[in-house]
């Protein structure tokens, strides 16, 4: 196992390529997710407050 | 058929559209990388020339794939936006943009990583390597021409022809290793005849190209959703939408 995570002395190179690759591509889920439940969060403040004044 | 493509083309059924076919997209990604990573990192052969330092190819080429596939998606779509005047097309094309940047600078900084042990270099003003960071400049400079400009229409159509001139490009990014004396090897996979890689090597990367390629419409889809809740935010089936749902 700790010959698989040494990578034939390449273990810096291969592992933060790999890593980087994880934090881009989970960042890129995880933005428009939280961005998805401002907006929601948002418009129903606003109808709420409509209702309110009516 | 037509009808179907003609529904997509309005923000409300696009948004259900997508809501649907996200949970599906999201779980094929997760198989296809699971695959591909076991495949790529545990089955896959050293490679006799450079080692372990390969394995780098499963990340550093499919981002370098999508890069380019990002930015054709973003000029067709832009391009569309632009003639017919279609608000979903410039969704679309806003949406791929820094998906496509994301890709790009994947691609430079696995590419530096992997030139370092090879090359001896980080960067070298290469072809294939310059080409490829003008790409990141051109999604760069999409986002920022579109951030810059007030009224939604003209940014779209500013955009749409900033993304049009700049496909020239593409084919320069692609072609450079065979134009160019380039020290970025050629092409291994996209030749006339076989493939220059053991199928060993090759399934796997051909797994996590696809797992990319589903990531990408997925996280499109996601990006386009919010796009929709930003600008139709005071549209009444939205508001229905979200007084339903409850959530």
């Amino acid at each position: 196992m700790s010959e698989f995570f040494h990578m034939g002395g390449y273990a810096l190179y291969v592992w933060l390529s790999y890593g980087l690759a994880l934090v881009i591509l989970v960042g890129n889920i995880i933005l428009p997710m939280q961005r998805r439940k401002q907006h929601i969060a948002m418009i129903k403040r606003r109808l709420r407050r409509a209702q309110d004044e009516k | 058929m037509w009808s179907f493509f003609h529904r997509l083309a309005s923000p409300k059924h696009f948004y259900r559209f997508a809501t649907r076919l996200i949970p599906w997209l999201g779980w094929s990604t997760l198989l296809l990388f699971v695959v591909g990573l076991y495949l790529g990192l545990f089955v896959a052969p050293t490679d006799y020339q450079q080692g372990e330092s390969y394995r780098i190819i499963y990340i550093h080429v499919p981002a370098a794939w999508m890069s380019m596939f990002v930015y054709m998606v973003m000029a067709t779509a832009g391009g569309i936006g632009l003639i017919w005047k279609m608000k979903m097309a410039d969704i679309i094309a806003s949406s791929a943009a820094p998906l496509g940047a994301a890709f790009t600078i994947l691609a430079l900084a696995t590419g530096s990583l992997w030139g370092k042990p090879m090359w001896g270099t980080w960067w070298i003003w290469d072809a294939r390597l310059t080409s490829e960071l003008i790409l990141l400049f051109l999604y760069l400079g999409f986002i920022a021409l579109q951030s810059a400009i007030e009224d939604r229409r003209t940014a779209a159509n500013a955009c749409a022809v900033l993304a049009l001139v700049g496909v020239v490009n593409i084919p320069i990014i692609h072609y450079s290793v065979e134009w160019w004396n380039t020290l970025h090897q050629g092409a291994t996979v996209t030749r006339f005849d076989k493939p220059a890689m053991a199928t060993s090597m090759l399934i796997p990367l051909l797994t996590m190209f696809l797992a990319f390629k589903l990531y990408f419409g997925m996280t499109l889809l996601m990006r386009a959703r919010v796009e929709i809740l930003e600008r139709e935010r005071d549209t009444t089936w939205m508001k229905d939408m979200i007084m339903e749902s409850g959530k």
